[in-house]
């Protein structure tokens, strides 16, 4: 039997989520306030997954860079390649709030897209 | 020649974008929104991370995006708002009804606007290095976590390479996970108190997660550097948040952010004479937002500080709708409740900080009345009770609460004044233990 800790990033809530895990690998969780952390919890000792965001240059445009973000929660082990894509490409105004910036970033299948409009200048 | 506006905005961010379209949609059309940035939304549109909005619109979106759902209702609306403008004074006129706004622009120069309300959103500033008394050297390489958020969100620029944060606060936390990504080190967050004052969600995405650690009961007690900062002296601080002698360790890094609390933004507010919470910083409003000033309402961050946008957007929403209210009432009164009304006071102790509202008028309240607080310490399985002069109307267990996160909870109406208008409504702490 083994037992982890750890705290539901669902949402603002913070609830601090109890896991025991039994011998044949079937996990219990408890102190979740919704089903969500249930689900949380089996993912993150699993599958953990995160939203990336960050920005990506931009020319021409009235600031000099676009916030952007993965349009689905990708690996947890793939936020450095995908910052490091982001780091190498740049983009033309005007762009769009949802406008794809990039496809399939670093190998997930998840595209990256804006998240504010950059008018041109 | 003076102009006239309904209801005038101060501040075109998140509360104040709310707040405009709230009262448009309440049926007050002479609406319009000052605001001093060249665009709306305000500091939404550094805050590129996600999380926000899950209360609001069910789904998790980045800060620019947030605030682009407000800034569209307002254009699909036609809410008026003025960018790049500046309100520089405010005050009453001789008659007490009246709010004479002096707004500055680069274009127009000067305009003085004849306001029959006013909503306060002018939201907060950062604690900076003068309000901390840091001692040392004064190099470069210091910052506010939001000055160092706006250079690498806004203009793509990095503020340093080798990083310490001074203070847990959710602006500090996430500015850890975002100048880790952008290639800095981010050597250690120190927290004065024995608590981090940021969501514990943003300890795990933006610390846990990049393996900074925390050090919760530390403090920067020096500044080193002559002409940039070249390190800090970090000593440890004990129950009284005194640095213990022999503590101290040197940590070299040429940035230092700092994260230390936020005051909400109210020199206007004094100016027009509203008063002001000791706690908070923020207007002492009643339970339809409205300050000592009749007809003045304020909501968001200059109110007080919220932890979520969701509930500053909430809160704009009901001080738009109450300031419609006022303008369609056609009654001018005084916010403290008139001679013969009763006016229950909201008393908070046993570990509970401030409530908003702290004022009740009972004649003017809904059904359900949304009451937000926060907690001065950590606490731990807990009974949060509420009181109508000495009779228990609600007992609440709470398994965890923290000065950081924000509570509230909802009053009703038929239960506070089920034995009459009481002159007092306390919400206290219970079953601490050792109690």
């Amino acid at each position: 039997m083994e037992h982890k800790e750890l705290i539901c990033i669902n949402c603002p809530m913070g609830c601090m989520l109890s896991v025991d895990i039994d011998d044949n690998g079937e996990m219990t969780v408890t102190g979740n306030n919704c089903p969500r952390g249930d689900v949380y919890a089996r993912k993150e000792l699993t599958n953990p997954t995160r939203i990336v965001t960050s920005i990506v240059k931009v020319t021409n445009g009235e600031l000099p860079v676009v916030s952007v973000k993965t349009k689905e929660d990708i690996p947890k082990d793939k936020i450095d390649a995908i910052i490091d894509e982001l780091k190498d490409i740049s983009v033309e105004a005007p762009v769009l709030i949802g406008e794809t910036i990039l496809k399939d970033v670093a190998g997930t299948g998840v595209d990256v897209i804006a998240t504010k409009n950059i008018g041109r200048v | 020649m003076n102009k006239h506006v309904s209801i005038l905005v101060i501040g075109g961010g998140p509360a104040g974008l709310a707040a405009g379209v709230s009262a448009y949609k309440a049926g007050i059309k002479d609406v319009l929104i000052i605001e001093r940035d060249v665009r709306l939304g305000g500091i939404l549109n550094q805050c590129i991370h996600n999380g926000f909005g899950l209360h609001t619109f069910k789904e998790e979106l980045t800060g620019p995006e947030y605030a682009a759902r407000y800034i569209s209702q307002v254009e699909e609306l036609g809410v008026p708002y003025r960018l790049a403008t500046i309100v520089t004074d405010l005050q009453l006129s001789d008659d007490g009804h009246t709010k004479i706004v002096t707004t500055m622009d680069e274009q127009g120069g000067l305009t003085v606007y004849e306001a029959d309300a006013v909503i306060l959103a002018m939201g907060c500033r950062e604690r900076a290095r003068g309000a901390l008394n840091i001692p040392g050297e004064r190099p470069a390489g210091i910052y506010t976590a939001g000055t160092a958020q706006y250079f690498v969100n806004l203009e793509g620029r990095m503020p340093g390479r080798e990083v310490v944060i001074l203070g847990s606060g959710d602006i500090g936390l996430i500015m850890a996970r975002r100048m880790t990504l952008e290639g800095a080190h981010v050597k250690l967050v120190a927290e004065l108190q024995p608590y981090s004052g940021g969501l514990k969600r943003n300890i795990v995405q933006c610390l846990d997660d990049y393996g900074i650690p925390l050090m919760l009961s530390h403090t920067v007690v020096k500044i080193h550097g002559d002409k940039r900062l070249t390190g800090v002296t970090i000593a440890e601080v004990d129950d009284k948040l005194s640095p213990i002698p022999g503590s101290e360790k040197f940590y070299e890094c040429d940035t230092l952010l700092l994260s230390c609390g936020l005051l909400p933004e109210n020199e206007l507010s004094g100016q027009l004479g509203v008063n002001l919470s000791p706690v908070t910083f923020g207007a002492v409003v009643n339970e339809s937002l409205e300050t000592s000033v009749p007809g003045v309402f304020s909501c968001g961050n200059v109110l007080h500080v919220h932890d979520l946008v969701d509930y500053v957007s909430e809160e704009a929403t009901a001080a738009g709708k109450h300031a419609a209210e006022y303008i369609q009432s056609g009654i001018v009164e005084s916010a403290e409740g008139g001679s013969d009304e009763k006016v229950t006071r909201v008393i908070t102790d046993g570990g509970v900080r401030y409530s908003v509202p702290s004022l009740l008028r009972a004649d003017h309240m809904a059904d359900l009345t949304t009451i937000r607080f926060r907690v001065g310490a950590v606490y731990k399985d807990v009974d949060v009770v509420t009181y109508a002069d000495g009779r228990e109307l609600a007992r609440l267990h709470k398994r965890v609460m923290a000065p950081g996160e924000m509570e509230q909870l909802i009053l009703r109406k038929s239960d506070l004044i089920s034995e009459g208008v009481p002159s007092e409504y306390r919400i206290t702490i219970e079953n601490k233990a050792g109690q």
